[in-house]
């Protein structure tokens, strides 16, 4: 008999803005492979999502009384931006603050559940952990929390969110086993949210390598003859540390002519970061793209000489795991869960940009060094795979099933 | 019969601190790390000499005066003695006091412990030179058998050391190079005419360099008086025991708790219990005992890895570049006569450095890095490449000036 797995997530490919998706996508896949039956809840219908692998059931598809569940509810979104977003929408008759929205599709989760037939629940990070409790009272199902990423790593440092700590709390505790997808997480779980260690199983994510061209010879270079390309992708906010990368950027420039820094990415700090660079006196070296995703973003990771990730709180980061399938060194903040599992990168303090800008130097200038980077980290990949992933949360619902 | 040869070899490198790219043109130190880590050479000499040459050099010490029977050699490397004297000049005086009982044999090698034979003959030479220099200035003896950095040996090799005027010269025992022959007799390196070549019995010297605290071991835990009932089973068919290993294995490698010092402390007694056995200097045992076959050698073998090549110093991109780009400047360097570039250059040669630019996977699947005080290869590279454009600015500043 199959194990049937009733699982909340939030966002799934294409319409995902960050990473959570991207985990969300490689997990299911692997598990269905493994012959996981999985139902996908999510706060939206999204039309062209590839599901052909899995059955993936929105609100709005539901029996339930709602009208067009038509969620604002977006996984990088804090109650600040919420009430911009329903300002933005006069008309539409949404919740009246985030948590409401959370509640409501709590509720939803919890009705559902009495109508589907599974054998666990599986809730992916804060906004679908009300869901997967609401699911789990209703049912006697046991309930596995994957947490992705904490309040304390979206605040940067900055403060946290009490009400989304409190949710997240909630969620740690009631769960039957608490996946974390690093030890630099489980620490963070352990200490800030007072979880037992042995409910806590870290599963890192993974990469498949097959989701990635490597044959495409023919790419166009769009490199000028001689310059380089140094990138940084994901969100241009305070956790994803492009402030830190901005200043590298400006130390490396002050030795090295012929480097470009891009920045692949949209966020609640592009304004402050691209002010930032004008007053470094960098413009001309800095390029912004805007938010790329796709064969865009592959062809990005397949021009740049070195990917650099300065992430100030990264519970794990898929980024950089991207970039190597495509053939391009990685450096990477030693503040990160992938840096637990990818020996071959170069690894540097965020807060230290002239290590930083040190190590980027030498990735452009030394290519034995970066050649050395990228054969050897290639060869690492496989063995950082979905597939080893998906086997770890097997592990998990079988022992909790027996 | 047999006669167990031991040799120790005492080596630390000069490790090159943390050396940004925004260094070069502004720091011409490269050695002087003064932190709290494993690039502190001070501080790492401070730590090896209380933890292991100190009291391993006690026990002997104790050893020699109780059983006139008792004899070993050891190899230096020149940057070790020189880190002696400025570091720890009490253990510089142990070893002298070793030397003086006129029981303890010391080798040949290049002073900058190095693989200067692969790129640079000239230099190579240079360095042995100036390794006897040092040994004869500070123990007044003068060595004469040959130990390549980490025990590389080809037949290459020894005809090099047969012309240099050496007596002897040794190599790691490999199956592959002695076939159905065993390594406990001497023996001739083809294409030379008198030298002769001691081979390292791998096992036996394993058994005390690596497994001898390995839990998971069948004969853990390893006794003085087992090992000396394994040496008296070579009786008849064996006449020398070639113990080669790191001194460190006392007290550094094996610590203290593991039983190492009692091992050794007791190991003599059990091998004399059997009246056929003895011990020997390398010297000794040239003298006593007939070459018995000739070896052939082509290609180079060391005692790393299971590999026992030396893929672990010239095995990646990095390693290779670096050493090129080494020994590129060499005439540059020559011509400066600034003995500070000059000697610079010539502890950048140290094995060491390439060793920690290893991405090696070891057979048991852990990553090369164990004995590296940098956190990763590339961190290593970066330190060393770093360090050596800035010996380049120095030299074509020095050199600049003569025109």
């Amino acid at each position: 008999m199959k194990t049937k797995v009733l699982m909340f997530g939030w966002e799934f490919p294409p319409h995902n803005s960050g990473g959570l998706g991207t985990a969300c996508q490689g997990l299911t896949k692997a598990l269905v492979a493994e012959k996981i039956e999985i139902t996908f809840v999510l706060p939206k219908k999204n039309k062209d999502i590839d599901d052909s692998f899995l059955r993936i059931i929105s609100p709005e598809t539901s029996y339930m009384n709602f009208h067009r569940f038509d969620s604002p509810l977006s996984p990088y979104l804090g109650s600040t931006e919420y009430f911009r977003a329903i300002s933005f929408s006069p008309g539409l008759v949404y919740g009246q603050s985030l948590f409401e929205e959370v509640l409501r599709y709590a509720i939803y989760g919890g009705n559902l559940a009495e109508r589907e037939t599974f054998d666990i629940i599986h809730a992916h990070d804060w906004l679908s952990f009300g869901a997967g409790i609401k699911a789990k009272e209703r049912t006697g199902k046991q309930l596995v929390v994957h947490v992705h990423a904490t309040e304390f790593d979206r605040g940067g440092g900055e403060g946290i969110d009490s009400r989304v700590y409190q949710i997240e709390k909630e969620g740690m505790e009631k769960a039957d086993k608490v996946i974390v997808v690093s030890a630099f997480t489980k620490n963070i779980v352990i200490e800030n949210y007072g979880i037992s260690p042995e409910k806590i199983v870290v599963v890192h994510n993974g990469i498949d390598c097959f989701d990635c061209d490597f044959t495409s010879k023919n790419i166009h270079k769009i490199k000028e003859k001689g310059n380089k390309i140094v990138l940084f992708t994901g969100r241009i906010t305070l956790q994803k540390g492009p402030d830190y990368f901005i200043r590298s950027a400006k130390e490396v420039l002050s030795c090295m002519d012929n480097v470009f820094f891009v920045l692949c990415g949209s966020g609640d700090m592009e304004q402050q970061i691209m002010e930032e660079t004008a007053k470094l006196g960098i413009s001309d070296r800095v390029l912004f793209t805007g938010f790329l995703r796709g064969e865009r973003l592959q062809e990005m990771y397949r021009l740049a000489d070195l990917f650099v990730m300065p992430s100030v709180s990264e519970p794990f980061g898929i980024t950089p795991l991207e970039a190597l399938a495509s053939g391009t060194p990685v450096l990477i903040s030693k503040q990160s869960g992938v840096s637990e599992v990818l020996y071959h990168a170069l690894k540097v303090d965020f807060w230290d940009t002239r290590e930083m800008a040190n190590k980027i130097i030498s990735a452009l200038q030394y290519s034995p060094l970066s050649q050395c980077l990228c054969q050897e980290g290639l060869k690492e990949l496989p063995k950082i795979s979905w597939k080893n992933a998906a086997r770890k949360c097997i592990n998990i619902y079988t022992s909790l099933l027996s | 019969m047999p006669s167990v040869c031991f040799y120790f070899q005492v080596h630390q490198p000069y490790r090159i601190k943390k050396y940004s790219f925004f260094d070069i043109g502004n720091d011409s130190n490269y050695f002087n790390d003064a932190g709290e880590g494993d690039l502190n050479n001070q501080r790492i000499m401070e730590k090896v000499a209380q933890k292991s040459y100190l009291p391993t050099n006690k026990i002997l010490l104790e050893l020699l005066r109780k059983y006139p029977e008792f004899r070993f050699s050891f190899s230096f490397s020149g940057v070790v003695l020189e880190q002696m004297e400025n570091y720890s000049p009490e253990t510089l005086r142990s070893f002298q006091d070793l030397i003086k009982t006129g029981r303890v044999e010391i080798l040949s090698e290049t002073y900058h412990h190095s693989f200067a034979f692969l790129h640079s003959l000239k230099e190579f030479k240079e360095q042995v030179k100036a390794h006897r220099e040092k040994i004869k200035s500070l123990f007044s003896v003068e060595p004469r058998i040959f130990r390549c950095t980490e025990l590389a040996y080809s037949n290459d090799i020894a005809k090099i050391a047969e012309t240099m005027g050496l007596y002897g010269v040794m190599g790691e025992g490999l199956d592959r190079v002695l076939g159905w022959r065993s390594p406990n007799f001497l023996y001739k390196p083809k294409g030379t005419e008198k030298i002769k070549l001691f081979l390292k019995n791998y096992r036996l010297s394993d058994d005390i360099a690596f497994r001898f605290s390995a839990r998971q071991w069948k004969e853990h835990p390893l006794t003085a008086e087992k090992f000396g009932r394994w040496i008296s089973q070579f009786n008849g068919n064996g006449e020398i025991i070639n113990l080669f290993m790191d001194y460190e294995t006392f007290g550094e490698h094996q610590w203290e708790e593991t039983g190492i010092f009692n091992f050794l402390k007791h190991l003599p007694e059990e091998v004399l219990r059997n009246p056929d056995n003895d011990f020997l200097t390398l010297s000794e045992a040239m003298e006593r005992y007939q070459v018995r076959d000739e070896v052939d050698v082509p290609y180079l073998t060391s005692w790393a890895d299971s590999e026992r090549d030396l893929s672990a110093w010239i095995g990646n991109d990095m390693q290779r570049d670096a050493l090129l780009k080494l020994y590129e400047i060499e005439e540059d360097v020559l011509e400066t006569r600034d003995e500070n570039i000059i000697n610079s250059w010539r502890r950048l040669q140290t094995s060491d450095q390439f060793y920690y630019m290893s991405t090696k996977t070891l057979a048991d699947g852990e990553v090369h890095s164990y004995f590296s005080p940098y956190d990763s290869p590339y961190d290593a590279f970066i330190c060393f490449m770093n360090t050596l454009n800035d010996l380049k600015l120095r030299i074509n500043k020095q050199n600049a000036k003569k025109y």
